[in-house]
């Protein structure tokens, strides 16, 4: 009997399939032991219309509008988008831009609310009983909720749980490998709030329709695999808790499909083409509570860590919270950060200005002092192939850098540029401190701009050739309008004539008779 | 009445049969490298170039006279992808050709008269208004020609740099200094 145990972790795919990658120091002790702690409401709440991926949202309040918790301040638009609901009660002091929490700062359409600090709900979505609801009115409520992926990618979920109309789905698998160091937000999730993590795995299961249901927990997150193997049912699943190793980029829902499944997803095809689903645990927790309690997406767990932070800590936040009110209420800097990230230090993005809030998707504020930070030496790349080794797509990343740098955009391209997943393996490892995925970056973000300049050059050619034929329509009409003018004119001159005509017919025999009754 | 219609589809028969003969005789046979060219243009023929219209240019370039660099709304990009169909003389001119930010016009409120001259004259549409309202460039459609500089009689728009959107934003190229650390060490 406890042979078996063994022998099925001998038989497990991930002993069979593995993929490249790096295995940074996980530094995850720093906030792993600190409860979730609930943050009072903020003096101040910003919320990006854009805090997903797809259109932004249409704001539905104006300015000096009262909004209650819960409330919805900013409208989906279009088949991928999200709602935006108000975190606490307050006044909407301003509907247009500001900074986006992102490394650009440019400036992005914002709804800022000043709490009154009541925080008092106003009415909720209707709750719903999963075990009786169809997977259509499920996720409906998801969409209702603006819940979008929080491990993040922010793709709205709603759209995720609605693949089951186009796709065989079999296996639903929930990622709770949070495999970027320091974050520790999913694993504290788990920890706490393991039996609602579970309800909003079943309902998610339940509205995708699928027959397996995989829980996969880096082995790193002993605790958390425990509490998740013992609340391991809910609605009519029984899932399976599954440890994957701890490397890094284990998160990634094309790799940890492959180590749970041992298939590989093709190149830019989605992991439904295998009829699996990849959800992160924290959506599964925003679910529930949408779904039990008609409660929307209005706060989130944000890791609070990096030794520049005096209090690494894992907070509970109202969505649109400053990060500057997050870093002081864990005490401020220890001292003052070389770098702060929105994110995980591996794919993390740095931000410069401290007021811009946490949105849907920011799962970590890494303060990192000096010592974290990598090194700025550069050295010419030696072809020592580091990061081949570590690329988890396969890639040649110095080759492509090379011809970046070469200003061959295409040539990259041509060996792989858009499967990059930009996880960083490559400039984590390079000996040479060669900024080989800040390089990706910069040629995969120009290449997407080129694109849209040329989409853009073909619409306003669209729009050319439209007024063109405006013009050439209108100058027609007016042509035929002269021409119809013109023969009515002669059609009323002609009739003109053949009245005078006639008329001086009939007058000249009158003429003669009276000249003939003269003449006698 | 029989007649009349024997006569004018005679008539009708005959001329066309006389076009379509002279069509095919007088045939004159365009260039394919100016059709070639055409599909690179815009097409929008604003008439930054001088020339009249896109098919103006194109020809202007398949006969040598004008340089691959003459549209400047396309900027460097359409310079290059044409300097794949035209064959260039000395390529000073286009490696001159500094990368442009892409422009588009602005119009300053204060200014505008609402004398509807400039959307009259826009050739992709990008200008809204109406008699004696302000009017407003609709920057997606615009290509950053000067057609509605040129007719505005208060000189109330100005070309300007398209405002970058999140969308749009990259990461600036990182220019590793190779050995920086090296040489200091060294020193």
């Amino acid at each position: 009997m406890s042979l078996l145990p063994s022998l099925s972790t001998l038989l497990h795919p991930s002993q069979f399939f593995s993929f490249k990658g790096v295995h940074p120091d996980p530094r995850k002790y720093l906030s792993s032991e600190s409860e979730i702690e609930v943050m009072p409401v903020p003096t101040l709440i910003r919320l990006p219309l854009q805090q997903h991926i797809g259109a932004e949202a249409e704001p539905i309040v104006a300015r000096d509008d009262y909004v209650l918790k819960g409330q919805l301040v900013a409208k989906a638009r279009g088949p991928v988008s999200a709602n935006i609901h108000a975190p606490t009660s307050g006044r909407v002091i301003a509907v247009g831009h500001f900074i986006a929490p992102h490394p650009s700062g440019l400036p992005v359409p914002t709804i800022t609310i000043r709490p009154d600090g009541e925080d008092k709900w106003g009415p909720r979505l209707p709750r719903m009983r999963p075990e009786d609801a169809t997977p259509e009115e499920i996720s409906a409520q998801v969409a209702e909720a603006g819940i979008v992926g929080m491990g993040g990618a922010t793709f709205p979920s709603a759209v995720k749980l609605n693949l089951r109309a186009k796709y065989d789905l079999h296996t639903l698998i929930i990622n709770g490998a949070e495999c970027e160091p320091y974050l520790t937000c999913d694993d504290r999730l788990m920890r706490e709030r393991a039996e609602e993590i579970a309800d909003g795995i079943g309902i998610m299961g339940r509205a995708l329709g699928v027959k397996n249901i995989i829980v996969a927990i880096e082995s790193n997150k002993p605790q958390a695999i425990d509490v998740m193997s013992r609340y391991n049912r809910a609605l009519d699943y029984v899932f399976q808790v599954k440890v994957v190793p701890t490397q890094y980029p284990m998160g990634s829902e094309k790799h940890l499909v492959r180590i749970l499944t041992g298939k590989e997803t093709p190149a830019r095809a989605l992991t439904a083409d295998l009829g699996v689903v990849v959800h992160n645990v924290a959506t599964a927790h925003a679910v529930h509570n949408a779904v039990r309690y008609g409660e929307p997406l209005i706060s989130r767990i944000v890791t609070v860590s990096g030794r520049a932070a005096k209090r690494p800590a894992n907070v509970k936040v109202l969505i649109g919270t400053p990060v500057s009110e997050v870093i002081n209420h864990c005490g401020g800097f220890a001292e003052e950060p070389d770098r702060l990230l929105l994110g995980g230090p591996m794919m993390g993005q740095p931000i410069h200005n401290r007021r811009v809030p946490i949105v849907k998707g920011a799962n970590g504020i890494l303060a990192l002092s000096k010592a974290e930070t990598p090194g700025s030496d550069v050295m010419p790349c030696i072809r020592c192939g580091r990061c081949v080794q570590s690329c988890p797509v396969g890639l040649t990343p110095f080759e492509m850098n090379a011809r970046i740098q070469a200003d061959d955009l295409d040539g990259a391209a041509k060996i792989g540029l858009m499967d990059c997943l930009t996880c960083g393996c490559c400039a984590y490892t390079c000996p040479g401190n060669i900024p080989l995925v800040q390089t990706f970056h910069f040629a995969k973000g120009k290449l997407a701009e080129k694109q849209s300049r040329k989409h853009q050059a073909e619409e306003t050619k669209r729009l050319a050739e439209a007024r063109k034929a405006r013009e050439e329509a209108i100058a027609e009409a007016k042509r035929q309008m002269m021409l119809k003018r013109k023969a009515e004119m002669e059609a009323k001159k002609k009739a003109a004539a053949e009245k005078a005509a006639a008329e001086a017919a009939a007058a000249e025999p009158m003429a003669q008779q009276t000249q003939g009754e003269a003449n006698s | 009445m029989i007649e009349a219609v024997a006569a004018m589809s005679a008539l009708g028969t005959g001329l066309g049969l006389m076009l379509g003969f002279a069509a095919r005789k007088f045939h004159v046979e365009a260039p394919p490298v100016v059709d070639a060219i055409d599909a690179i243009l815009p097409g929008t023929n604003c008439g930054a170039c001088g020339y009249p219209g896109c098919h103006g240019l194109a020809e202007a370039m398949a006969a040598g006279e004008a340089p691959v660099t003459a549209c400047t709304p396309g900027g460097r990009d359409l310079a290059l992808e044409l300097a794949q169909v035209v064959t260039i003389e000395g390529d000073g001119a286009l490696s001159g050709m500094a990368e442009v930010e892409p422009m588009v016009a602005f119009i300053f409120e204060d200014h505008c008269t609402g004398c509807t001259k400039c959307f009259k004259r826009c050739p992709t549409d990008a200008i809204i208004g109406a008699n004696r309202q302000i009017h407003t460039v609709i920057t997606d459609a615009c290509t950053g020609c000067d057609a509605c500089i040129e007719v505005c009689p208060t000189e109330a728009i100005v070309k300007r740099v398209k405002p970058k959107s999140l969308r749009q934003w990259y990461w600036d190229k990182p220019e590793p200094r190779l050995g920086a650390a090296s040489t200091e060490r060294a020193a």
